[in-house]
């Protein structure tokens, strides 16, 4: 017993796995299932938990946030839908074009950024496009629980509806999916007024769309505390830029297609991190000095430390500018 | 090794007693001569073979005489023990958790046969042998938090996370250091940590609270706090303060060696799977100064640390009227040599008393 602080440690415990099957869920998306390579169970999780997916992509490291979509119930498997992102830094195409069954692949134990709160009497699921794969664990829970839910799902058109057909099947009355295409669309005015006290929203999907929720709740009165979102952003790309770490001694680039993050660990430097999208907190770094602006992407800081320019969360914010000096 | 179970009490005549095994392996908390709050975190993880970190859930030779004091505290007071109805889920994780690094952890002592849902699980020290259904409450006598905690030493907080902070939302408190379930039940991290002094201007909570939201599945943490406890008290509660209070004035310079006891909290903590709530585990290690000054660096130790301590430490931990006392008895076992960095005793290193 040291008694003494630790340093946080870069990333969640992890887990070796075998891709067990590669399932083409329509055009875009792809079902990832998992085994573990000993038949060994694998750790229960709460719905809503993500894993951070380890990548070999030609001598480079992509890890990328998952939402595990499997029933928390079931150890044998965990499984992750990913949308393939054409425009993307590549995670997602690596995962549809190099990722084969009985390939072996490291994960992280699963981290809950989104949980359902199990005091809400009732659950409104809300989810637009990819957005579904937290709340397909999250109905499997609630279904054992016998906990009241309802999901609304918005889907561009009916063929890339990722496992509409199936939700709508199995729990027909509690699911409406809502088709752009024919435009449809979710009345979320409506639904939020004929909520009985205690029910819980959650919404996952895009920006626009978690923006609008939050919006529309706070104008119908809802308690912020009863609004839930997750949003994973990927980091964007941007000008390189020029960053000095202190503490390690080094002056390194930040690449167009790589987030500060990955710059900081490409060079060897061992920096926290967990989700890599902006939410939970873990890698915050404190800038020393900085002639520039920064380009703050996340959901951690607040608008007053943003306003101090003494921090910076590595793995989706950039900067544009002559001097950056960071502590780390 | 086979552990010879203490037949022993908590009250009454106290007849609670260290062996030299277990004075040996105290979690003594002090890792230099002065003591100031720091969020002292480490992950739990093992430690040295035989010391109170090498397992999960340490089981030592006072486990049977501390279940039996739990039973007596919730005979009295069944309020000991509350969980608000959205932790059942996290109860489950608990009786799991425990029940799985218990069988093993200590494979001679406790057994886990699982069948599916179809649980048996054996308790050879208390005596249990029960099957049940897991995630079934009407398959076990208690709910799964209170069955599992009357098997298992120390205090447990489940905390409910939401909202960005932490909620006392169950637990099973009978072994407390000067605190109530029953008051705390459904307060947040701050709203619970309000009465301490000192630690919240140094913004000791804030970096703590943050630390607390981010223990992962698999990667558990612990810390060490400490007291002072007159007499072998297990339940120093406020429920019950007008019968132990009155104690801190009968220590006298005869008895204080065998009467005043250092308090020491292991506190763990393991977010929850299932739940994704958050226990915390506290478990208590007393130990009497006479058995203490057998170790001559904690000897040399506890004396500065307890000479040196700030005013609003040692009020707040409730021994600032008998300091004086304590610093005399102690200052016995002080001979000014230097000691060793860290917690252990270094028995083989350190010199022995000079005087």
């Amino acid at each position: 017993m040291s008694a003494a602080p630790q340093k946080a440690k870069a990333g969640a415990e992890k887990i070796e796995v075998i891709v067990s099957a590669v399932v083409p869920v329509n055009e875009l998306v792809t079902r990832f299932e998992f085994r573990r390579p000993d038949g060994a169970p694998f750790p229960p999780f709460s719905a809503g938990a993500h894993t951070v997916v380890e990548m070999r992509d030609q001598g480079r490291t992509r890890l990328n946030p998952y939402s595990l979509m499997s029933d928390p119930a079931d150890p044998s498997l965990y499984a992750i839908s990913v949308r393939r992102d054409d425009q993307g830094r590549g995670g997602s195409l690596y995962m549809h074009r190099q990722v084969k069954p009985g390939d072996r692949m490291t994960i992280t134990y699963p981290v809950n950024l989104f949980p359902v709160d199990l005091r809400g009497r009732k659950h409104v699921f809300l989810a637009g496009g990819i957005g579904i794969t937290p709340f397909l664990a999250m109905i499997a829970q609630l279904e054992r629980l016998g906990a009241r839910w309802e999901l609304h799902y918005s889907v561009r058109n009916a063929a890339l509806g990722s496992y509409a057909d199936a939700l709508t099947a199995r729990h027909p009355g509690k699911v409406r999916v809502y088709h752009d295409d024919r435009k449809q669309a979710i009345p979320l005015a409506d639904l939020l007024d004929g909520q009985p006290l205690g029910t819980h929203v959650y919404v996952c999907g895009p920006k626009g769309m978690i923006d609008w929720v939050h919006r529309t709740a706070t104008e119908h009165g809802w308690p912020k505390d009863n609004v839930h979102s997750e949003e994973f952003l990927a980091p964007q790309p941007g000008t390189p830029f020029e960053v000095r770490l202190c503490k390690s001694d080094m002056t390194i680039t930040v690449g167009e297609n790589e987030s500060l993050l990955e710059a900081m660990e490409r060079c060897g430097v061992d920096a926290p991190f967990l989700c890599r999208g902006g939410a939970c907190g873990q890698c915050e770094t404190d800038v020393v000095e900085h002639d520039g602006s920064f380009i703050h992407r996340d959901h951690w800081l607040e608008d007053d430390q943003r306003a101090s320019g003494k921090k910076i969360m590595p793995c989706v914010s950039r900067f544009v500018g002559p001097t950056l000096v960071l502590d780390r | 090794m086979t552990i010879q179970f203490n037949d022993e009490t908590f009250r009454g005549d106290y007849s609670f007693r260290n062996s030299p095994w277990a004075i040996k392996r105290f979690p003594f908390p002090f890792h230099e001569d002065s003591y100031m709050y720091s969020v002292n975190m480490e992950q739990h993880r093992g430690g040295p073979a035989g010391s109170v970190f090498e397992k999960r859930f340490d089981v030592d030779e006072h486990y049977v005489s501390e279940m039996r004091d739990r039973a007596l505290v919730l005979a009295e007071d069944p309020l000991r023990c509350q969980s608000l109805p959205h932790m059942t889920l996290a109860g489950w994780d608990l009786l799991e958790l425990i029940m799985v690094s218990k069988s093993e952890d200590y494979p001679d002592l406790f057994e886990l046969h699982r069948d599916g849902d179809r649980w048996r699980w054996v308790n050879k020290p208390l005596g249990i042998d029960d099957t049940f259904t897991f995630m079934d409450e009407t398959t076990l006598p208690y709910g799964p938090l209170e069955y599992i905690t009357r098997q298992t030493q120390g205090d447990f907080a489940v905390l409910d996370q939401r909202d960005d902070n932490l909620w006392m939302d169950a637990g099973m408190v009978t072994t407390q250091a000067d605190w109530s379930l029953d008051f705390d039940i459904g307060m947040n991290f701050f709203e619970w940590h309000a009465p301490v002094p000192l630690a919240h201007e140094m913004g000791i909570f804030k970096r703590a609270l943050k630390f607390l939201m981010n223990v992962q599945q698999g990667a558990p943490a612990r810390r060490l706090n400490w007291t002072m406890t007159v007499n072998p008290l297990l339940d120093t509660s406020p429920e019950n303060y007008h019968k132990w209070g009155i104690q801190k004035t009968e220590l006298t310079a005869e008895n204080i060696g065998a009467k005043q006891h250092l308090r020491v909290e292991l506190q763990t903590f393991y977010r929850l799977p299932r739940s994704n709530a958050l226990v915390f585990p506290i478990r208590c290690y007393l130990i009497a100064f006479q058995d203490i000054v057998t170790v001559p660096k904690w000897g040399r130790r506890l004396h500065r640390v307890i000479r040196d301590l700030p005013e609003e430490l040692a009020t707040y931990k409730g021994f600032i009227a008998n300091r004086p006392l304590m610093i005399d008895y102690l200052s016995r076992y002080d001979d000014g040599l230097p000691t060793s960095p860290g917690v252990w005793a270094d028995l083989e290193t350190e010199p022995p008393l000079q005087k």
